[in-house]
């Protein structure tokens, strides 16, 4: 049961500060590129990144991160980004007759985002010495 | 309570919701079928997007629902997008990769992108298919 609250606060304060940023730089470039929707993501991923390399090893959650890693990275970081607004603002595009940017949104998400949790890694194996 | 307060209520009800729904899956497909491929991750978004794109056509322009703005953004915003997740399925590509799967790795990958953007297309035609005037452009 703990267990579940953990998730879930985490997930409501996720959820609220990808609608917070994601709103943000949307109203603030205007384009119909979702530039806020790939903002989130992009930074989800490479805070997920910094926080496994303290958290995670080769053969899983360290037990003493168990309860921090429910609320951060399941909760918080999970609810945090998003796929399905990436999905519907692609499809989107590409109903709009936008074919070009809905691949680049695609090719930009993907990259930036496994790009993003890499870095996030490696960042954090250099600074904690994981 | 504010009328932006209430938004953010909705948005945080539903991404609580939505978060532990997809815990509740991630440890589901995990006891099922094992640790070798991230099936929760995968199941979650195709589903979340799924979901996304059948409910923007029938609450949208043309379709059968009328929401108001915070029960919209309680279902878009809030529950598929604290359903789904974009950074955890990035991680376990990561992991994938790093544990030496690389094949496994870009699988999941390609076939992720492959299932939510068809997962997404589905829930639109069948919005379409329940309402034919819902979600056009």
């Amino acid at each position: 049961m703990t267990e579940l609250l953990a998730v879930a606060l985490g997930g409501a304060a996720g959820a609220c500060a990808r609608f917070w940023l994601s709103g943000l730089v949307a109203r603030r470039l205007r384009e119909i590129f979702p530039w806020g929707t790939l903002t989130v993501n992009a930074t989800g991923a490479l805070a997920i990144g910094l926080l496994s390399s303290v958290a995670l090893r080769p053969e899983g959650l360290a037990p003493e991160w168990r309860g921090a890693w429910l609320a951060l990275a399941v909760g918080v970081l999970g609810s945090y980004t998003t796929v399905s607004s990436f999905s519907l603002q692609t499809l989107t595009l590409a109903q709009a007759g936008e074919g070009r940017r809905a691949l680049l949104n695609l090719l930009a998400s993907l990259a930036l985002c496994l790009g993003a949790v890499a870095a996030g890694h490696l960042a954090g194996a250099r600074l904690f010495g994981g | 309570m504010g009328r932006q307060a209430v938004v953010y209520a909705a948005v945080a009800a539903g991404g609580a919701l939505g978060s532990v729904a997809r815990y509740l899956c991630s440890v589901g497909a995990l006891a099922l079928l094992g640790p070798a491929f991230p099936w929760g991750t995968l199941l979650v978004n195709a589903a979340g997007s799924f979901l996304i794109g059948l409910y923007a056509a029938l609450a949208g322009p043309g379709g059968p629902l009328l929401p108001s703005p915070a029960a919209r953004h309680f279902v878009m915003a809030g529950f598929c997008g604290g359903f789904t997740t974009f950074s955890i399925f990035s991680l376990e590509s990561l992991r994938l990769f790093e544990a030496g799967a690389t094949g496994r790795a870009g699988v999941y990958v390609a076939g992720s992108a492959a299932l939510w953007l068809a997962s997404a297309w589905l829930g639109h035609r069948l919005a379409r298919w329940l309402h034919p005037r819902a979600g056009r452009r």
